[in-house]
């Protein structure tokens, strides 16, 4: 079967439900439409550019041009990490944090996929790479992110308890560790989720997008198993470092709290 | 030699400090809020940070490692937080026989233990953080006004059991507004006066 290509009229056709999205935001006065329509443009936008960029990619077929992709990714996926949570550390502290955090999960599984699972020949084939690390990618930031916010918005809340646990003679990591084992397992939940969900109440993008594209459907199956795994251990993977790495960075040497590291966001 | 000693301890905010205190001596601090008694205090128990030297019984803070020398050194600020659900909940099972012990000593009935901390009174609560410091057996207790929510009977018996303890040999710089107390507890007596700290002649 060959699969049926939406059209520019198509999508224009498609298009108008954001439209009536935005009429409902401008009924209820809820001043969304704005933000409705300019964030569907830059959708549409970016999503072209990364076509065209795809394609060329795809194209060279060369390890550097999919080692830049991947990186400028990664690049990208770590600003997000540290500019989501509703507290970010001052200075280059937090840039760097989410981007080992980011990095090392998302290289490791995909590298772990390509290396045993996949492997594409070329290994650097970037059909396979590029989507990979881009799925990755957005589910580790979000697990990194979440897991990030809940810390640093919990290390702020709780101030005057993990101090009065401090100042009785307990370490830093005694001190926070209710606090990291909480934000570890609110960065797992949306990938538990995902899992307990996949098939029967949501049917999931990558597989969804196959079978469109005329994929036989146990085949995209398979590969949204596979896909699942190493989404949730690039997740595991990524909350963990990153939250591991914010109570170093929010304490120090001696012990002690360093709150005045962390920035709220406005 | 002096239980512990303090030496141009100092941080952006306060200081340079100076002074000894004796093992069962109690030293007391008053001054208007805002003055930086609590600062102080915190610089002592090393949970701010700061320069300079401060050792006990001849041992360099810095040759110690944080948290050890804060079980030595327990600060107790003047609203003490708790981070478990019951009182009971943060002691030790090793702390259980001094806690026990503590507790008619403070008219606090032994059952508070597994009440909920949010259920206990603002009074109890306080004495029952002093317990909390003491079960710890430090070597220097920083109180930062431990009597402030009392009813005058428990004063009375919080201050006869800190007596005990410097009787015992425990030192305890203490923060209070009251004459009175600093008078009944103090062998020294400081004003703490625009982060400036100077001796009260007695």
């Amino acid at each position: 079967m060959t699969p049926v290509q939406p059209g520019a009229a198509d999508l224009a056709i498609a298009s108008t439900l954001v439209v009536l999205n935005a009429g409902i935001s401008a009924y209820l006065g809820l001043h969304m439409q704005g933000k409705m329509l300019w964030s569907a443009v830059r959708m549409v936008v970016q999503l072209l550019l990364v076509g065209l960029v795809l394609r060329c990619v795809f194209a060279l077929a060369s390890p550097a041009a999919t080692l830049a992709v991947a990186f400028l990714m990664i690049a990208a996926a770590a600003r997000e990490v540290a500019m989501r949570p509703s507290h970010s550390l001052r200075g280059w502290n937090g840039v760097w944090l989410s981007a080992i955090s980011v990095g090392l999960s998302s290289i490791a599984t995909v590298v772990l996929a390509l290396l045993t699972v996949l492997h594409p020949t070329p290994w650097y084939q970037p059909q396979y790479a590029v989507p990979l690390i881009g799925i990755v990618l957005g589910n580790v930031l979000n697990s990194a992110s979440i897991g990030l916010d809940t810390f640093y918005g919990g290390a702020v809340n709780a101030r005057t308890a993990i101090e009065a646990q401090l100042v009785l003679g307990a370490t830093r990591n005694e001190a926070l560790k209710p606090l990291i084992r909480d934000s570890v397992r609110k960065g797992l939940i949306p990938i538990i989720n995902q899992m307990s969900a996949a098939g029967i109440i949501t049917l999931p993008g990558i597989m969804t997008g196959q079978i469109l594209a005329g994929m036989d459907p146990m085949d995209a199956v398979r590969y949204q198993i596979l896909l699942m795994f190493l989404l949730a251990g690039g997740s595991g993977i990524s909350v963990t470092l990153a939250v591991y790495l914010a109570a170093r960075s929010i304490t120090d040497e001696r012990h002690r709290l360093r709150l005045e590291r962390l920035s709220k966001r406005a | 030699m002096a239980r512990l000693q303090v030496r141009n301890l100092q941080s952006p905010l306060a200081g340079p400090y100076s002074f000894d205190l004796d093992a069962g001596h109690c030293l007391t601090i008053s001054g208007p809020s805002g003055a930086g008694k609590s600062l102080l205090l915190r610089m002592l128990c090393d949970l701010d940070p700061n320069s300079g030297d401060a050792l006990l019984d001849g041992t360099a803070r810095a040759d110690m490692h944080a948290p050890a020398w804060r079980a030595k050194v327990v600060y107790q600020p003047a609203e003490p937080a708790w981070w478990l659900p019951t009182a009971g909940e943060h002691f030790k099972p090793g702390q259980m026989p001094r806690v026990q012990a503590l507790l008619p000593q403070l008219n606090l009935s032994p059952s508070l233990l597994s009440t909920e901390v949010g259920r206990l009174s603002t009074g109890e609560r306080q004495r029952m953080a002093l317990i909390r410091s003491l079960a710890c057996a430090p070597r220097v207790l920083l109180l930062d006004e431990p009597t402030a929510a009392l009813d005058p009977e428990s004063v009375a018996a919080t201050e006869r059991l800190l007596q005990k303890e410097l009787a015992a040999g425990l030192s305890i710089i203490l923060v209070t507004h009251s004459e009175a107390q600093a008078n009944t507890l103090g062998q020294r007596r400081m004003l703490m006066r625009d982060r400036k700290l100077e001796e009260v002649s007695t």
